[in-house]
């Protein structure tokens, strides 16, 4: 029964990458558009991890420690923006507002 | 039947994910989004990749989820924002595009079922840290490298966008005040 394990996992990475995008389209506050980018890149490591279960090969988790440092890069500068755009004066979050950054 | 732990697991970070896109209050999803991460580590250890799994732990729901909390915590959130994001959940509006990514979910469900099983050993043998660790090393040593320079300028930009301007007198003044 747990050869059917890597299969049941891309399902599962197919399922939280749907929920991590609809988070994005959905989703006009910053913080949980962040937050559901994480849960995207979160599947596409579950799928590398599942992949490298699926043929015993240890790169799965070489790939998987690569999309971990892309996502703390991503997270910090994000988050440095968000920081940003609150600082300017901004009362809200929305991302439709944000055009206006400078500096 | 041992697939029992990450049928389970599954559950209950598909569960939490979908609570994180549906919460109004940045802190609640911001916990819930802890469940998925330590969720997605048992996962990780159901696959065979303990390496992962602590990496999992640590780093995300460790320290990136520090960063996160910090930020919730500086902030303070207001109102306007969750009108506006009820008016767009309102449910007419996703009718179509669920149903149309429906029919994709269960062609992609249909498409996975048709997979060749395993050839190999049936058993999930778990890939240890020495292995990845030897790999990364070896092979891969100039990904490392790669990584490395891509922390190094999330650091830099980070510490670039979020300086205190006001201190400095650069830019001081500008998109103060015209939202």
């Amino acid at each position: 029964m747990n050869a059917t394990s890597p299969t049941q996992a891309l399902l599962l990475a197919t399922i939280l990458f749907t929920i991590g995008m609809l988070g994005v389209l959905a989703r006009r506050n910053l913080l949980l558009m962040l937050m559901s980018i994480e849960i995207m890149l979160n599947a596409a490591a579950l799928a590398f991890i599942a992949a490298g279960a699926r043929w015993h090969a240890a790169q799965g988790q070489v790939m998987f420690l690569m999309i971990l440092s892309l996502a703390a890069a991503e997270a910090a500068v994000g988050l440095a923006i968000i920081l940003r755009l609150h600082a300017a004066g901004r009362p809200t979050l929305d991302a439709d507002t944000g055009n206006r950054l400078k500096g | 039947m041992s697939d029992l732990p990450f049928i389970l697991f599954s559950l209950v970070a598909a569960w939490a994910a979908i609570m994180v896109v549906t919460r109004d209050i940045a802190v609640h999803a911001l916990l819930y989004l802890v469940v998925v991460l330590l969720s997605l580590a048992g996962v990780f250890f159901a696959l065979g990749a303990p390496f992962a799994a602590m990496l999992e732990i640590i780093i995300y729901a460790g320290a990136v989820m520090v960063l996160f909390v910090f930020v919730v915590m500086m902030l303070n959130l207001g109102q306007t924002d969750r009108d506006r994001e009820r008016h767009w959940m309102a449910p007419g509006v996703w009718i179509g595009p669920t149903l149309l990514s429906g029919l994709l979910l269960i062609a992609l469900c249909l498409t996975l079922r048709a997979m060749p099983p395993t050839t190999g050993s049936d058993t999930l043998a778990p890939i240890g840290p020495q292995t990845v660790g030897i790999l990364l090393y070896g092979p891969y040593v100039l990904s490392v490298e790669l990584a490395s320079f891509l922390l190094l300028a999330g650091l830099v930009s980070a510490f670039h966008i979020g300086r205190d301007t006001r201190a400095t007198g650069v830019n001081s003044g500008t998109a103060t005040g015209d939202v």
